[in-house]
């Protein structure tokens, strides 16, 4: 007998059930779409250059020569390589920031190895070393906050957000240590001569090993989270802690299991930046990577082989951006609004997956 | 106490008249008309699920009925919202507290206010002073609600509604939470609210408090309001009568218990929780093979700890004790985890209360779910999930599982599909003992006979089952035994085959905590 019903809005937003995959990757590439006539838009409209013109360049940024495809693979393994390290993390719902002090301390432990052990071992050795350490370091430095986490319920996002300033300051002082010449504030490209502690180019590639050691590390994940025990109990203990309590699943183990395998992993990426690229370090060894990882492990729905995807479309930004600006004599920054503005669309769209906009019926339609 | 009786005949503070309120085809409140007096003090008694709180929560603005009408001092009012309900000055203080942590108590009393004059702390803690001699609290302004005891909170809460300045106050189950010497000390209290002129309404199934308390009570049951009555005129088993209802015959098939051996027996658990409060207290008792042991109570009465205490998710002290059918040992299952219990060999299964948040995960596939208890079996460190999906496909087809395929998430299934899931996991574990806790809440009338009928062929399996259960009906055409339990005690043992449900509702509604022998004597010593 209630009349006075309040005006139904003009449209509602309800949450999708489910969604036909098709129906969902349409949506996605509407929305990479819609990113490029944006961003080409708002380019014209801060260069009046033509759009076109723009987008040739950052094609042109990222596949131009053999060089550049040799960057952008490079690049897109070690974006992947964090991305799928934090994915079990992220996984199990452990706010893993940490990525990258993990990555860094991996980094840090393969150049210690590189200066104190470059003319004592064999090369072959020392890079066995340099391996087991650096997956050493990464691991300590997850599974810190990981225990804190299991025993005391410690908040780990916190937890691991400090630990990167810590690998960064720990950083600062060994760069501080080894800068050559001293007091230069940099390390220089160690053992320049000797190539001690090196990872070994197959062939002419000189990443190659690096693209291959993320190619394994990426499948492994993939069967390791979709087909091992250990997967399933890190999926049920990231849905439901109740629930693995109830069905026995020791939650402690798990999360600190988990996060050694998460931390090694990251080691692993920082030997592939020192020992494996760079062939030095500084503080921005893992350039941001550890932060950048976590959206595209979310991004991918933490699915690896996704992630081979999504960290493809970030490196491709970033280096075609960053081609823009100079081709056109911009600054970084321009680089930075388009990625913005790209990525932006990219997660934006996600909200159209989930959700659903009903408008309002018609009355007629009653 | 006579005093309020007399002044029957003046404007009630508040009235309902023919409220109805239905959640999709569940009716939860069926033309229920009720009224109080300023100077009142009125109990709304009825057993869980019977709609009390709803109908509490219609009148403090968070629901808004379907039909009838709501009058405040004899004007009808439309009540939207809580801030409605402040306006014509009621309020109502929740089972759980809404309270900040970290800041002080007059912090959280003024929080939220829009008072004209200027911002004054100090003020306000007069004011809060003020309130709590007139009524004799005990409450220290300026202390922290994280230093606080349950009592206290709850002080906090009430000085809340009153510093609004409400004139009609609603108590959801307020001594749930307390012992009962803090109960002594907030009747005293609500008591001096009455006489200064204020409406009192609490929500309860507690019948000596109902007695010792109010002027009047009201009870509903299964939705429907039955009748008003004076407490003056009033006995505990006319009101246990009026809360349980008729007795309704459901029709479900009862065997007798075969060959029963002791499966289980419990001896002298109790446990408390982190502040204090005895959850469970000296149970002790033997679910025996072939028979299916029913537990009756309020919910919250420690069935939950209970539960969990057996399947060893819950510290205890005391003994639980299995005799194992193949082995013929006797193991403690005393605060071993799940893992260890079925590494010795019981074969205990648990249909835990909360389906999604603990018995399955709703995210994954039926599959992923029938697999959480077997997918550890085999020294490979990979999943097998070929057996997990044939007994997927099976349990979907024998206990008619309404979904697309066995790998849809378990979340998008309806109430009585998820539980079939749940309990069909459990079953095909082939359990020696069978717990379940409320496995038919929701469910419609076929799936809660689908569960039953899965009980009873478990029971003449020669399991010993153990069910947890509120429907009293449900609980007397099933069981063999009833065992009752009342704050975290037995308070009695029944053959179902002859007791009645008054019987029992008295059983459940009895304050079995004993006064504490330590403090015993004290009274009033603040």
């Amino acid at each position: 007998m209630e009349t006075h019903k309040p005006k139904e809005p003009l449209f509602r937003i309800a949450k999708r059930d489910s969604i036909v995959w098709w129906k969902a990757w349409g949506i996605r590439a509407a929305a990479i779409l819609a990113a490029l006539v944006f961003s080409g838009l708002v380019a014209f409209l801060l260069t009046k250059e033509n759009p076109l013109k723009i987008y040739a360049t950052m094609l042109d940024g990222a596949f131009g020569t053999q060089r550049r495809i040799w960057g952008l693979l490079q690049n897109l393994a070690m974006l992947l390589c964090v991305s799928v390290a934090v994915t079990p993390a992220f996984k199990m719902r452990f706010w893993n920031i940490g990525a990258e002090g993990q990555v860094l301390v991996g980094g840090l432990a393969s150049a210690a190895c590189m200066i104190l052990l470059g003319d004592q071992l064999p090369n072959a050795v020392l890079l066995l070393v340099i391996a087991a350490v650096s997956i050493l370091a990464g691991a300590l430095w997850a599974v810190i906050p990981a225990f804190f986490r299991a025993h005391w319920q410690t908040n780990e996002t916190l937890f691991t957000l400090m630990m990167n300033y810590i690998a960064i300051q720990l950083v600062a002082f060994f760069v501080y240590k080894w800068s050559v010449p001293k007091g230069s504030g940099q390390v220089g490209v160690i053992n320049r001569a000797t190539h001690a502690g090196w990872l070994p180019a197959i062939g002419k590639y000189d990443y190659l090993l690096n693209i291959l050691i993320v190619a394994v590390i990426t499948a492994f994940m993939y069967i390791y989270l979709k087909y091992s025990k250990h997967g399933y109990e890190i999926a049920v203990v990231g849905e439901s802690e109740n629930t693995a309590r109830y069905i026995g699943i020791p939650v402690k183990k798990v999360i600190i299991r988990t996060m050694l395998i998460s931390g090694a992993l990251c080691g692993i990426a920082g030997m592939l930046l020192v020992s494996g690229t760079d062939h030095t370090i500084s503080r921005d060894t893992a350039a941001g990577r550890g932060f950048t990882a976590i959206m595209v492990s979310w991004l991918a729905k933490f699915n690896p082989v996704f992630m081979v995807l999504t960290s493809f479309l970030i490196v491709f930004l970033q280096k075609g951006a960053t081609e823009i600006s100079t081709a056109f004599a911009l600054n970084e920054s321009f680089s930075e609004i388009i990625t913005g503005i790209i990525i932006f669309f990219i997660i934006g769209c996600e909200f159209f997956i989930q959700y659903t906009v009903r408008f309002r019926e018609k009355e007629a339609a009653k | 106490m006579s005093k309020a009786v007399s002044q029957e005949e003046q404007v009630p503070a508040i009235r309902l008249q023919h409220i109805t309120k239905r959640f999709g085809s569940v009716v939860a409140n069926d033309d229920v008309s009720l009224s109080v007096a300023h100077g009142q003090i009125l109990s709304v008694l009825g057993e869980n699920g019977s709609g009390k709180t709803t109908l509490m929560n219609m009148i403090a603005g968070i629901y808004f009925p379907d039909h009838g009408q709501i009058f405040v001092d004899g004007k009808e009012v439309l009540i939207r919202s809580p801030k409605d309900a402040f306006r014509y000055g009621i309020g109502m203080i929740h089972q759980h507290f809404k309270l900040v942590d970290v800041f002080s108590a007059t912090e959280n009393i003024v929080l939220g206010l829009d008072e004209a004059e200027r911002f004054s702390l100090k003020r306000s803690a007069g004011r809060v002073r003020e309130i709590t001699a007139q009524y004799g609290f005990e409450l220290d302004p300026d202390k922290k609600i994280y230093e606080m005891s349950v009592s206290e909170k709850q002080t906090v809460e009430i000085i809340k509604v009153l510093y609004r300045g409400a004139d009609i106050l609603i108590l959801d189950e307020p001594t749930a939470v307390l012992t009962p010497q803090e109960t002594q000390k907030l009747f005293a209290v609500l008591r001096r609210m009455r006489d200064s002129g204020k409406a009192i309404i609490i929500i309860t199934h507690k019948l000596n408090e109902v007695l010792s308390l109010s002027d009047r009570v009201a009870v509903l049951c299964k939705g429907k309001y039955i009748g008003t009555v004076n407490t003056a005129e009033t006995s505990e088993s006319e009101l246990t009568e009026m809360m349980v209802g008729k007795k309704v015959d459901l029709n479900i098939e009862r065997s007798e218990p075969k060959d029963s051996v002791d499966r289980l027996t419990v001896e002298g658990i109790s446990c408390k929780n982190r502040e204090g409060t005895e959850l469970l207290h000296d149970i002790s008792f033997t679910a025996r093979s072939g028979e299916i042991l029913g537990i009756a109570g309020i919910a919250g009465s420690g069935q939950r700890e209970l539960l969990e205490a057996i399947a060893g998710l819950q510290h205890v002290d005391g003994k639980i004790l299995y005799l194992n059918p193949k082995t013929g040992q006797t193991d403690n299952l005393r605060d071993k985890t799940p893992m260890q219990i079925r590494e010795l060999g019981v074969r205990l299964s648990f249909v835990p209360e909360d389906r999604l948040g603990m018995g399955l995960v709703g995210n994954m596939d039926i599959v992923d779910n029938i697999m959480l208890r077997s997918y550890k079996k085999g020294k490979s460190v990979f999943l097998e999930r070929k057996k997990p999906r044939s007994l997927a496909e099976k349990i979907i087809k024998e206990l008619e599982v309404v979904t697309p395929s066995a790998n849809t998430p378990v979340r998008r299934l309806s109430g009585g599909n998820v539980q079939k899931v749940l309990v069909g996991r459990e079953i095909a574990a082939s359990p020696t003992v069978l717990m379940a806790a409320y496995p038919v809440r929701g469910l419609d009338i076929n799936a809660s006979f689908t569960i039953y009928n899965l009980l009873n062929q478990q029971k003449e399996n020669g399991v010993a089952v153990i069910f947890v259960g509120e429907d009293l009906d449900v609980l007397l055409a099933l069981c063999d035994r009833i065992m009752v339990i009342s704050s975290g005690r037995i308070s009695g043992t029944v053959d179902a085959r002859t007791a009645t449900k008054e019987e029992i509702g008295l059983l459940m509604t009895k304050n079995a905590a004993a006064p504490e022998p330590e403090g015993g004597a004290a009274d009033g010593n603040a």
